[in-house]
């Protein structure tokens, strides 16, 4: 297992120098995954055999069209869909901006609101938000509780008689909270509004019903669940209309026109074959890894917090804020022990804030500061596990002997304890300053 | 993301602590921002004899923080005041542009540090009234428009024993 390899760093700190040994354990399976190395066998048939058009009537492109229809029915089965109501397309991001732009074209005689949560990924709020810019839709945005979760009673409250779609994820790629998605099916059944759920997270990590669930359009990703990158699909329930973004020839049943990527459409189907078949497998072991890795650095780190839903959350998603400290200088101090993690710190966000999940789960910026996301894949292991406990105790440690809050947060907690609490100082111990 | 001499600094920050019985204190920045530095500096005939720095925040933060305590230590005052922000991230071989306005406040931390000493010492504030203008509305050179407005914010303590 490559996680299990043992790789000669160049670590210059510490005075460790050239040759120092260190485990090499990646732990960002939200952001990507590795692809599996029969699925990439798989795609190569297709690239430098099978390599023809799937569109085509010789035998090359026939070859084509048979493994995509393969394809096509593997991951429908992951759905619990049938084969013809799963459209491929260039990722989760497409499939996202699909959903929303394209079922408000199909139902415009029905209105133009859409009901959607501050938490999404940012595929479905640009989508709404540029929508909104084009005056194209009339988006309500719903809050979240302080585990990520979003109210079934919020959605039902939220749909109008213009309603046309609701947007809510299955799961949250920062915290991994897995929302109460049968309720929320069931309400816009009810009401009679599409329901579309982001599952890119959640599609391989959880088993899936689409009709249990009431979804009638669906966005998944390959490269979240070891296949390859640039594929994903949109499921559509039969019966529901849904206008193209991509106009051209008549692939996909006229939903998305385009050349079909098909060594990327194979990838994705076994790699949605294999998901099927390890399902419980994956579960079980990712849920034990998850909960000791949590468990661990609560139980060794003060001033820490788990961030997401405690049980009704991702098998592998682990979100934590250490207070008093920084991400980005968390996740160099990890990188240079050779941990791959992530962080929804503003310095890592790309963007001046921290992350828009976080803030609306009602989390304090400053402790959305420190917050580190470790999602574990099938090829971590407990010794990963054990090296992350050992490694970042240790970096929170530096990092706040370095922190002018933690001496703060401390010096306070010893008055508190002494009985004396009239000496406190003007401002709390989390944000001086802060206004 | 960030050169060798950055992640040099990061890794093996000079001066990190608090003078206990500091002659001046300065402070900027904002939890809410994601970064904080506090500088608090012993002076001795007018130089610094001793310099030390807490940061909370970014790789950049720590970096410029440890950088500037070791550009002016045993510097005189004056000195210490013509070193800017920039002076700091040229010192480091620069730093990446999106972190240039947002966690390179080192200097800024330093001369409220300066400004806050002279205050103590019956100095006033006239000597360098200038740092306070432009913490308080940001200078161009640092103005950060697009995020927080972390220098229009920054939080100037005043003098406080050290915790
Ligand atoms: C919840 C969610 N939606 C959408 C996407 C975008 O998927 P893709 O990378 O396939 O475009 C991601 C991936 O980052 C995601 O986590």
């Amino acid at each position: 297992m490559t996680s299990e390899r043992v790789i000669a760093g160049m670590a210059t700190s510490d005075g460790g120098g050239a040759g120092e040994r260190f485990r090499s354990v990646y732990l960002d399976h939200a952001a990507t995954t590795p692809v599996r190395r029969e699925v990439a066998e798989a795609m190569a048939h297709y690239m430098l055999t099978d390599y023809g058009n799937a569109s085509s009537v010789h035998s090359f492109g026939r070859r084509a069209a048979e493994a995509t229809e393969e394809a096509r029915a593997r991951v429908a089965d992951l759905m619990g869909a049938r084969p013809e109501e799963v459209v491929f397309m260039s990722g989760g991001t497409e499939a996202d901006n699909m959903s929303i732009r394209g079922s408000l074209a199909a139902y415009s005689d029905r209105g133009r609101h859409v009901v959607t949560t501050k938490i999404e990924h940012h595929a479905v709020l640009h989508t709404c938000e540029e929508l909104e810019k084009e005056g194209l839709a009339e988006v309500t945005y719903l809050p979240v509780d302080r585990t990520a979760t979003v109210d079934p009673d919020d959605v039902a409250k939220a749909i109008r008689p213009d309603t046309v779609l609701v947007s809510v994820m299955f799961a949250n790629n920062e915290v991994g909270t897995i929302q109460p998605i049968m309720e929320i099916g069931r309400t816009c059944r009810e009401k009679g509004v599409l329901f579309h759920t982001d599952a890119v997270q959640a599609f391989g990590a959880v088993p899936f019903s689409v009709d249990e669930m009431g979804i009638d359009l669906m966005s998944v990703s390959s490269h979240k669940l070891y296949g390859p990158k640039g594929v994903g699909a949109l499921y559509v329930r039969k019966g529901r209309r849904i206008r193209p973004l991509i106009h051209g020839g008549g692939h996909e049943r006229k939903r998305r026109a385009g050349t079909s990527n098909v060594p990327g459409v194979v990838g994705f189907g076994l790699a949605a074959e294999l998901a099927r078949k390890e399902m419980d497998d994956r579960v079980r072991r990712l849920t034990a890894l998850r909960d000791r890795l949590i468990d661990g650095l609560l139980g060794r780190v003060e001033f820490s917090h788990l961030n997401g839903h405690p049980t009704r959350r991702l098998p592998n998603n682990v979100n934590v804020s250490f207070e008093f400290v920084e991400g980005e200088s968390i996740l160099l101090s990890l990188d240079k022990k050779g941990i791959a993690a992530s962080s929804g710190s503003a310095c890592t966000s790309g963007s001046l804030e921290p992350s828009h999940v976080l803030l609306a789960m009602g989390i304090p910026p400053e402790v959305a500061h420190g917050s580190v996301r470790m999602t574990l894949g099938t090829q971590n292991t407990d010794e990963d596990v054990d090296y992350v406990l050992e490694v970042l105790p240790g970096v929170i440690e530096r990092l706040r002997a370095m922190s002018p809050l933690h001496a703060k947060a401390v010096a306070e907690r010893a008055r508190e304890a002494a009985g004396r609490p009239g000496e406190r100082c003007e401002s709390g111990p989390v944000t001086p300053g802060a206004r | 993301m960030y050169n060798e001499k950055v992640m040099e600094h990061f890794e093996n920050p000079r001066n990190v602590g608090e003078i206990a019985e500091a002659d001046g204190v300065g402070q900027v920045g904002n939890p809410v921002c994601g970064d904080i530095m506090r500088i608090s500096i012993k002076v001795k005939d007018d130089r610094i004899q001793d310099i030390k720095f807490k940061t909370f925040g970014c790789g950049a933060a720590i970096a410029t923080s440890s950088m500037v305590t070791e550009l002016v230590k045993g510097k005189t005052l004056d000195e210490a005041l013509a070193i800017s922000n920039r002076t700091v991230a040229d010192a480091l071989g620069g730093l990446p542009p999106v972190k240039m306005h947002c966690s390179n406040l080192a200097a800024d931390a330093l001369h409220l540090a300066i400004d806050d000493y002279r205050r103590r010492h019956g100095q006033g504030d006239g000597t360098d009234a200038s740092v306070k203008d432009k913490v308080a509305a940001g200078s161009d050179e640092d103005k950060c428009p697009g995020c927080c407005g972390k220098i229009g914010r920054a939080v100037a303590e005043g003098p406080r024993p050290a915790e």
